[in-house]
């Protein structure tokens, strides 16, 4: 069965994952918002930065954000300015590395979303005195529904899962970092078998649930 | 002929210009509107007219632009004041309804009428549902709508938020013409019983003449004729005048009936012109369609033909048509008729500007 240890994991890792996904979608927003409707030259470069986590190894977004975030690293010396000491092996420097890690997979769907809406509503919540802000709410949200919830669930999913970025600048410190993919890492390097199968297929059950409903989401729903 | 009178006052019209140069197209267009009845933008596709028409509501910036409606500036670029779409009073129909498919008919109808200060409203929701004939839609989906009903509705919402302006840009062009017919019955009611003055685009002449008082005819991007129906109609030297359906709009009133024949009689500047069926309701103002080729020419008043219509008439000039075909444009009691003959005939006849001959109609269509 499941140790007190495998449970605080459990707790850490959605946490973890709810706090991410919030932060991602209240950024994520805007920067795909501005990425489905600019006709800037940044565009290109914007959306490949966005999508570089789903390419590289995340020992290497993590290795970066190791170094940026340590004290002799831009992000360390400033959170150390403002008196917050250092990110790296700190839960929330798991949330800033969660939050690139898993950026792709929110803004890719929101973008999506916001592209398929068009020009044309916006153009109509204008000739009906709604300004920009006011058709944001009133129309954009409203029709790019499908679109957040397959970002969030995403996101979230996404986050769980992480393993590279988490032990690159988390470690692996009982409550505070460690959580349920390096737990089972942990189970594996002390040979408890019986403890990973529960988490791993603890895991692989989350994660089809999570892909099966979006998916049958996607076929019914037609919206 | 009276183009001193259709010159709208100073303030009480739509005053516009301007210029846009995109990659193979450009428009530069100054015009003057009524600032009531119906304007149509007439033109082929590719002639700018639906791009003037978002010029008006703002959704396309032209780059040298001046445009005042009832004397308030909505844009001039000479001084920098360009009021963005949303802060202008205006209903914008769109070829395809558009419809919020998130909101209820209720709700699209409510979503523009909720914007507009409450001193601002002189059209009632109810009012918008009624001209339209919507009140059984109002709590469907617009998925569940057909696309005349969907249009409807989209007309409604822009009634809703009491427009000074509303520009509607081939409405019907969507629709197969059963839905056609079913809603330009609905338009005619708004010019009727709405002093909101409309620019509508559209590249159906049938649209335009049951539809328009004030023709704005575009090609290339720029204004080739602008005026009043049945002075840009007629004119020998556009294209109106050469189409195979050619024809002139007759406003006129109804002013007498034959029950035993079932003949109507409408009388336009003193002159009779007798139409089949009895459904005009006597004195009603009515606008009827004469088509060249149905006017044929007679130097002498017969009395021994079929043809009811027999109109004294005045030539004012003639164009070749096609090879052999001949347009004459005639004056009749003040108003313009086209005729279309055989130059065979022209010749023969030796008719020629100023001459007074009779014309004689041989169909008349009741367009509203």
């Amino acid at each position: 069965m499941m140790s007190a240890a495998d449970f605080a994991a459990i707790r850490l890792t959605l946490e973890l994952a709810a706090v991410t996904t919030a932060i991602l979608l209240v950024i994520g927003t805007p920067v795909a918002w501005w990425l489905a409707r600019t006709r800037s030259a940044w565009k290109g470069a914007v959306g490949a930065v966005v999508a570089l986590p789903l390419v590289l190894p995340p020992t290497v977004i993590g290795f970066y954000l190791l170094v940026m975030m340590g004290p002799h690293g831009p992000v360390g010396q400033l959170t150390q300015a403002l008196g917050l000491g250092l990110l790296p092996f700190s839960f929330a420097g798991l949330v800033v590395g969660s939050v690139f890690y898993s950026l792709p997979f929110v803004v890719q769907p929101l973008q999506q979303a916001f592209e398929a809406i068009g020009e044309r509503p916006l153009e109509v919540a204008a000739t009906l005195r709604a300004g920009a802000l006011d058709t944001f709410f009133s129309v954009v949200l409203p029709l790019a529904r499908p679109g957040f919830v397959t970002a969030a669930v995403l996101g979230f999913a996404h986050t769980v899962g992480e393993f590279g970025v988490v032990l690159m600048i988390g470690g692996n410190i009982p409550e505070k970092t460690r959580v349920v993919s390096v737990q089972i890492y942990d189970h594996v390097e002390a040979l408890e078998y019986a403890q990973a199968h529960w988490l791993s297929a603890g895991m692989v059950a989350f994660s089809f649930l999570v892909l099966f409903l979006l998916h049958s989401r996607k076929r019914g729903g037609a919206r | 002929m009276s183009s001193a009178a259709a010159e709208p006052l100073p303030g009480a019209g739509i005053e516009a210009c301007f210029r846009l140069a995109w990659p193979g197209f450009a428009l530069d267009a100054a015009l003057q509107l009524p600032g009531r009845g119906v304007s149509a933008l007439f033109g082929h596709s590719g002639s700018g007219k639906t791009t003037l028409l978002r010029c008006l509501a703002g959704l396309e910036r032209a780059t040298d632009g001046y445009l005042a409606v009832r004397g308030e500036v909505w844009q001039d670029d000479a001084r920098a004041v360009f009021v963005p779409t949303h802060r202008r009073p205006l209903g914008y129909v769109f070829q395809e309804a558009s419809l919020f498919p998130h909101l209820s008919v209720r709700r699209n109808l409510e979503f523009g009428l909720r914007r507009v200060a409450a001193a601002e409203r002189r059209v009632s929701l109810d009012h918008a549902i009624a001209l339209l004939g919507i009140e059984p839609l109002l709590e469907r989906m617009p998925e569940r709508l057909s696309g005349g009903e969907r249009q409807r509705v989209a007309i409604a919402r822009a009634l809703a938020t009491s427009p000074r302006l509303l520009l509607m840009d081939e409405p019907l062009a969507a629709l197969d013409a059963q839905r056609k017919a079913e809603i330009l019955p609905y338009l005619e009611r708004l010019h009727g019983e709405l002093d909101i003055p409309v620019v509508y685009v559209s590249h159906a002449p049938e649209e335009v003449a049951r539809l328009a008082d004030h023709v704005v005819l575009l090609r290339d991007g720029r204004v080739l004729a602008s005026g009043a129906i049945d002075e840009v109609m007629p004119r020998l030297d556009l294209p109106f005048a050469h189409d195979e359906e050619a024809f002139v709009v007759v406003d006129a009133q109804v002013a007498g009936r034959d029950e035993r024949f079932a003949l109507t009689r409408l009388e336009f500047g003193g002159l009779p012109l007798w139409i089949t069926g009895l459904e005009a309701p006597l004195g009603a103002q009515v606008r009827a369609r004469v088509l060249a080729r149905d006017v044929s020419l007679a130097l002498a008043e017969r009395h021994d033909s079929s043809i009811l219509n027999v109109l004294p008439a005045r030539v004012v000039s003639l164009d070749d048509a096609s090879p052999g075909r001949t347009l004459v444009r005639l004056d009749v009691a003040g108003r313009a008729l086209l005729a279309r003959i055989t130059t065979r005939s022209a010749v023969q006849m030796g008719i020629a500007p100023g001459m007074s001959l009779f014309a004689q109609v041989k169909g008349v269509a009741l367009l509203r």
